[in-house]
């Protein structure tokens, strides 16, 4: 359904008064895709270009290159008209769940906007549509919400509103930028199930965009693992957690926790260094400076291309052989 | 026992009503022992730090109980020998989002060595060679003392709000969610650190946490706060493997687990108000073991060395 090849999405930002022009390559040649009905996350740190790629596929942005294919359309440089259309077609839903809601509109009145501005149904339907809506995210009574505003609703019912408007358009596709990160932990887990039951019963898909790799493993199909702009792994979600080939996965995967009295005596393994800047990213593999593992000569100056190991687990890394683009 | 805490309360005065914010806690640290406090937001834990530390807002409807420190009942201090004598001396803290509570207009060395020229009466060059090692137990470079904070990533600054803590030597430091903001690997890279401190001093640690995972990193013993009371505590061992209080099991399964297969379940409904929570166990709307008996209030049962607070583990 969605088919995003070669993106690139650069953030333009200038040096001093009369200085040239200089990028920050947030997303830099990625290649994604995705069915209906299935849920996709995306798995990165904070600057590892994840928010743009989901805001470029959500066409906020308008890629620099690359191409992106959703039900058959080259939406890549959709205008007007059309970029609506496709926003009708695809849902958003922020970090912030606060941040994301209008203050001063009632849930009933943030759910109709959409479907005002798309001119969706009459008075009537529209009213059908929010109180089925409200239901769906479990939201209920759905009278005891309609009229409240954002403040008066707890973190989690507020990013259920967030999500009910997401899906009020009958989206096919649906974009979950961090959807939970800032909720508590306890209410995560009843806020992805309730992701995953809407993914399932309305058989749309979910780009799941987070930090957090041990959610991934339980509310989505693949994984992508991103890093510096660049996908470097990707595969069935437990298949890549059980078997993680890349350098950086495996820092990831060891850097997490589980629950047990024993993590006190252990030190985890921790690569060197920090993220690098995207406004001039090492040349070659992104992870090189930082990696045990990078061969002289090689990994710094030219890029991997995709090895699969098996029908749909790839890694971008050198150790893996050859290059096959 | 280094640290004891009896019947601490710590009330707030709202427009609502009287807020219940930490409501008669006990509990006993030995001296290099560390504590994770873990539970939702909401249930008290920073209140808790904030009895201890007393660094209490105006709005305070109650504020007693006993905090012994070697043995000293430091209650009893006034505010200003508190200030002179306890905290950042004894108990020192890291606040929530500490690496954005460094002051952005002076440099880090200087903010490290702060406390000793106040507190410990070092002159600056004394106090900013101390501060140099207190970076390098954190691992940063001491030149970094010369530096401003814009200058510093995230997880460098939260590296300097523990260097700060430490640097006077306490006994105790409260860590609030001190990694809560941070990327996975800088905050594995500050768990290291936090661990090669405890190696190589005997400070004696509280990290408070609502990522159970993380909190079985540092602790020797976990205490689990629920509407402003601790409903378990036990040592580590114990609890990761077999928490006895049905909130504790809860929390723990709601855990999404990389290494084991285990699909994570999630509590229904949300704490209690603490304005005026129910009466008898204040978990009983959201337990699924609840009987009549969880109207009246649960009685602490002894259990495995530890204690939980529930009319399931009654014995008889």
């Amino acid at each position: 359904m969605l088919e995003v090849s070669g993106l690139k999405m650069y953030h333009v930002i200038r040096k001093g008064l009369f200085g040239g022009k200089m990028y920050v390559k947030a997303v830099d040649g990625v290649d994604l895709s995705l069915d209906r009905g299935e849920a996709v996350a995306i798995v990165g740190e904070s600057g590892s270009g994840k928010t743009t790629l989901g805001k470029t596929i959500l066409r906020i942005y308008e890629p620099l290159d690359g191409k992106i294919v959703f039900d058959g359309r080259d939406v890549t440089h959709l205008k007007g008209k059309k970029l609506k259309e496709y926003r009708r077609e695809v849902g958003f839903v922020q970090q912030d769940p606060y941040g994301a809601l209008p203050p001063f509109m009632t849930v009933k009145q943030i759910l109709e906007e959409p479907l005002k501005i798309h001119k969706l149904g009459t008075k009537e339907e529209r009213y059908e549509r929010i109180c089925r809506a409200l239901e769906e995210v479990k939201l209920t009574p759905v009278e005891d919400f309609l009229h409240k505003y954002p403040h008066m609703l707890s973190g989690g019912q507020q990013q259920r509103v967030v999500i009910a408007r997401s899906i009020i358009t009958d989206p096919k596709l649906v974009i979950a930028d961090e959807p939970v990160s800032m909720l508590d932990a306890s209410v995560r887990v009843e806020v992805l199930r309730l992701l995953e039951s809407i993914q399932h019963r309305r058989n749309i898909g979910i780009i799941y965009i987070t930090h957090d790799l041990s959610t991934t493993k339980y509310f989505s199909d693949r994984i992508n693992i991103m890093y510096a702009g660049k996908i470097l792994e990707g595969g069935p979600s437990r298949e890549v957690i059980a078997n993680p080939l890349h350098p950086y996965t495996r820092y990831l995967i060891n850097a997490l926790p589980d629950p047990d009295a024993k993590n006190r005596f252990v030190k985890r393994d921790v690569p060197p260094g920090e993220p690098p800047s995207l406004i001039n990213p090492p040349a070659g593999c992104r992870f090189h400076p930082r990696c045990p593992f990078a061969i002289k000569g090689l990994c710094d100056s030219k890029e991997p291309g995709y090895t699969y190991v098996d029908e749909h687990h790839f890694v971008r890394c050198w150790l893996y052989g050859k290059d096959v683009e | 026992m280094l640290l004891e805490v009896e019947d601490l309360y710590l009330y707030y005065k709202t427009m609502k009503g009287v807020l219940r914010a930490v409501d008669g806690v006990s509990f006993g640290l030995e001296k290099g022992e560390a504590l994770a406090l873990i539970g939702e937001s909401g249930c008290g834990k920073s209140s808790l730090a904030r009895a201890i530390l007393r660094l209490l807002p105006r709005n305070v409807y109650k504020y007693e109980g006993v905090i012994k420190l070697n043995g000293d009942n430091i209650m009893e201090y006034d505010d200003e020998k508190f200030r002179r004598e306890v905290r950042w001396v004894k108990i020192s803290y890291v606040p929530q989002e500490a690496m954005n509570a460094l002051n952005p207009v002076i440099k880090v060395g200087e903010q490290i060595a702060e406390p000793l020229i106040i507190h410990k009466g070092m002159n600056k060059k004394e106090a900013l060679e101390r501060a140099a090692k207190m970076l390098e137990l954190v691992n940063i470079p001491s030149d970094f003392l010369d530096r401003y904070p814009f200058e510093l990533s995230g997880g460098m600054r939260q590296r300097v709000a523990i260097a700060m803590a430490l640097v006077a030597d306490p006994d105790v430091v409260i860590m609030d969610e001190p990694t809560s903001a941070l990327d996975v690997l800088t905050q594995a890279n500050i768990m290291n650190r936090i661990k090669e401190i405890r190696e190589r001093t005997d400070i004696t640690i509280i990290y408070i946490t609502h990522d159970i995972s993380v909190s079985s990193e540092i602790a020797d013993k976990v205490a689990v706060m629920y509407a402003g009371e601790i409903v378990e505590l036990n040592d580590a061992e114990t609890f990761f493997a077999e928490p006895k209080h049905p909130y504790s099991k809860l929390l723990l399964y709601s855990v999404p687990t990389l290494r084991v297969d285990r699909e994570p379940i999630y509590i229904k409904g949300a704490p209690p108000s603490l304005i005026d929570p129910p009466r008898g166990c204040r978990f009983k709307e959201r337990c699924p073991y609840r009987f009549e008996k969880c109207d009246e209030p649960p009685p602490k049962v002894s259990v495995d060395g530890g204690f939980a607070r529930c009319w399931l583990l009654e014995k008889g």
